[in-house]
């Protein structure tokens, strides 16, 4: 039981801390723009692809070098000559076209680099079992994702707590008019944070890339469920987000190794209903099953009962 | 005068072609046929595989030789319905408002059961507009079973044919004694996991199923934690009938936990998969398929697929049984001298055909199940003569079962029209 728990805590980590990675970017945007950009999780998808190709000439860690820049810089690109002149008509604008961007971006995929999926390997160095618990082996590579996820937490938190830069940007976001008046080019910082943030979903995509598969669904897979952590955590907050993504990562690995059901809880009440039973689909319910949508039902309750999610400020 | 005898007779025979070519093309409308599956979205490259593997059948095998029929082509109109049931409906629709009365599905045994239900009802309302259905992949034992219909066929052996294979030859193995199931959760994954269960406590009673997990279909984003609890349930192999990304995923997290063990799948090849899975994945990948894979059986089929590989290098002859079915559909058009689905259907019932590897084919009447020999191979680089994915690894031939030895009774009642 405890092989099962410790490496089920592991499984939740890697997966919380690459969510956050993601949820990261989205949140900045978010909180800056007031825009929630669906073509967030394409970006991510575009960071993997790009790795593969650079990977197949260069290796592993020259994708991991340039495959964020050329997203962050796509992601800039974007914000400049797109997004910027949308912004005029208003938010549904902008919804409307990020959501068209997640489209467009999926059948370029497809297009480019074709249906399949994607021979995307790790790197050689870091083929090994960094260690082995009770016959199971972790992977160095999981092990390096966890310490890229970390690295990339403290260093936005640095940066946007403690440097200059930071600084602006915090005041860009609540009084943007102020800090222009102090002679700082808003619509530069946007695009930057913008840039920085499709970036980050780019790290993560050529990280996760060679573990959940290359493929061209991979944006969608984890597109809604980015959107629950942001929800959750409280829109535009960066500590909500990381908690919220710890929380999902973890929420989902326990339900999953966890072997309670429906038969279960009706065997404690002493309740039991045949298999040919109109509802049998119901009684014999079991939590494995239903987890990947429990953050779905988590962003339900979430909704009903705190609106403004962990650590969301309430709206005015 | 000879230089200009000749030029006109060159006129001539150009305007009599171009008059002919008209005529012809008037009174040859091409036969349409719809191929109605996944072109986008997460499922897409089975999907666009199949379109290429059907396309290539048609204009290699009858187009390029001067069509059917006399002198009629085949064409195929790529219908996406992007493996949803709801918008298999809409482009249900489409096919019928373009008049056209073939359908070929494949991808998803929930697809396939919405398209036959549709189709019953269809073909009930609308004498004389009758739609065939031609399955050449959706394994749910119930469409040639309980939901049995006149309008469709099976190309493929449905998913207990195959699993009757398959348990066999794993309580050949006396090292299995744990066996875990995981599957999607839907129709095909639960058949999968059910039957499973059912026939290898029949066969190997001592065999202890230390897990039966369902995982929602194209949700998962990380296998590891499943991989976790198949590793201490002390499973000694696993069964799955994942397909897609859903099977490289758990294939790669089991493979990545330095588990040692067995995995028989029913799709775990082609599209990415084999070279995803590469040299990790020898000798543990085994897969239960008909149409035989390495050796090829014949110099005819080999020729067949090194032309297809020629033309598509970046895809596979994934699915010979969309040949086989194509070939069948031809043969009941020719013998009947017919398009119509009810002609074509008769003439399909019981029809007997020898395939491209020398295999005679048997389509069983009373409920429209093919009947053919089925094998189990393995994934390795070993004697690979046709590979998957450009990448050297392939699928090498273990185990065959004939054809005789794959029959199962049915419990089909069909309702025949009356014409």
């Amino acid at each position: 039981m405890l092989e099962v728990f410790i490496f089920s805590t592991l499984n939740g980590l890697v997966t919380g801390l690459l969510l956050f990675m993601l949820a990261s970017g989205l949140t900045l945007i978010f909180s800056m723009m007031g825009v929630l950009n669906f073509a967030h999780a394409s970006f991510y998808m575009l960071g993997a692809y790009f790795a593969y190709s650079i990977s197949l000439h260069l290796g592993f860690w020259m994708g991991l070098i340039f495959a964020p820049l050329i997203v962050g810089i796509l992601g800039a690109v974007v914000e400049r000559f797109a997004l910027r002149r949308v912004h005029a008509h208003g938010h549904v604008a902008e919804l409307v076209f990020t959501f068209g961007l997640a489209f467009l971006i999926e059948e370029a995929v497809q297009f480019f680099w074709g249906p399949d999926t994607k021979n995307y390997q790790s790197p050689d160095i870091l083929d090994f079992p960094l260690f082995t618990l009770f016959g199971q082996e972790f992977s160095a590579y999981r092990g390096f994702m966890i310490a890229i996820s970390v690295g990339i937490f403290i260093g936005l938190y640095y940066v946007l707590t403690r440097s200059r830069i930071g600084i602006i940007i915090q005041a860009a976001i609540t009084h943007p008019h102020t800090v222009a008046n102090l002679g700082h080019n808003v619509p530069f910082i946007f695009m930057g944070v913008f840039g920085v943030g499709t970036a980050l979903a780019g790290v993560a995509g050529v990280i996760a890339g060679p573990v959940l598969t290359t493929f061209p669904g991979m944006a969608v897979v984890l597109g809604s469920i980015v959107f629950v952590i942001v929800v959750i955590g409280g829109l535009g907050s960066l500590g909500g987000a990381f908690i919220a993504s710890l929380l999902i990562g973890l929420l989902q690995s326990y339900a999953i190794a966890s072997n309670v059901g429906m038969p279960d809880l009706l065997n404690l009440v002493g309740l039991e209903f045949s298999r040919d039973h109109p509802l049998t689909d119901l009684w014999t319910l079991t939590l494995p099953q239903i987890a990947p949508i429990l953050p779905f039902l988590l962003l339900v309750l979430v909704l009903i009962f705190r609106p403004t999610g962990i650590a969301g400020k309430r709206e005015q | 005068m000879m230089r200009l005898f000749s030029n006109t007779s060159l006129k001539l025979l150009l305007v009599s072609l171009l008059i002919q070519g008209s005529s012809l093309a008037s009174a040859q409308e091409p036969i349409r046929i719809a191929f109605m599956d996944p072109l986008s979205g997460t499922f897409a490259s089975v999907g666009n595989s199949g379109l290429k593997q059907l396309q290539y059948a048609a204009e290699e095998l009858f187009n390029s030789r001067g069509g059917i029929l006399g002198g009629r082509m085949i064409e195929i109109v790529p219908l996406d319905n992007k493996q949803s049931p709801t918008e298999t409906q809409i482009q249900f629709r489409r096919a019928v408002s373009e008049d056209i009365r073939i359908i070929f599905q494949g991808n998803s045994s929930a697809v396939a059961n919405t398209l036959n239900s549709t189709i019953t009802r269809h073909n009930r309302r609308n004498p004389g507009q009758e739609i065939l259905q031609i399955n050449y992949s959706a394994v749910d034992p119930i469409l040639t079973n309980e939901e049995c219909s006149f309008w469709h066929f099976r190309f493929d052996a449905h998913a207990i044919m195959k699993l009757n294979v398959l348990t066999d030859y794993i309580a050949m193995n006396p090292d299995i004694k744990k066996m875990y199931i995981i599957g999607q959760d839907y129709s095909f994954g639960q058949v999968v996991a059910d039957t499973s269960i059912e026939l290898l406590r029949e066969k190997r009673p001592d065999i202890e199923i230390v897990g039966n997990e369902f995982h929602p279909i194209g949700q998962v984003k990380d296998f590891t934690p499943y991989v976790t609890k198949i590793v201490s349930s002390g499973a000694d192999a696993v069964i799955t009938g994942n397909f897609g990304a859903d099977m490289v995923s758990l294939a790669r997290s089991i493979i990545d936990s330095g588990l040692e063990i067995p995995i028989y799948t029913f799709y775990a090849a082609y599209d990415g998969i084999t070279a995803t899975l590469g040299a990790d994945g020898v000798d543990k990948i085994r897969l239960i398929h008909n149409d035989a894979g390495n050796p090829i059986p014949t110099q005819e089929r080999l020729e067949y697929i090194q032309k297809f590989k020629r033309l598509n290098p970046d895809n596979d002859m994934t699915q010979h049984r969309i040949t086989n079915a194509l070939q069948m559909l031809v043969k009941a058009m020719e013998e009947s001298q017919s398009t119509d689905p009810y002609d074509i259907a008769l003439a399909l019932e019981d029809m007997r055909f020898v395939n491209m590897s020398g295999e005679e084919l048997w389509m069983r009447g009373e409920d429209h199940q093919i009947i053919q020999s089925l094998h189990i191979s393995v994934h390795t680089d070993q004697n690979i003569v046709v590979d998957a994915d450009n990448s050297g690894f392939g699928l090498l031939r273990e185990y065959s079962v004939p054809a005789e030895n794959t029959i199962m009774d049915h419990s089909c009642r069909m309702q025949r029209p009356r014409r």
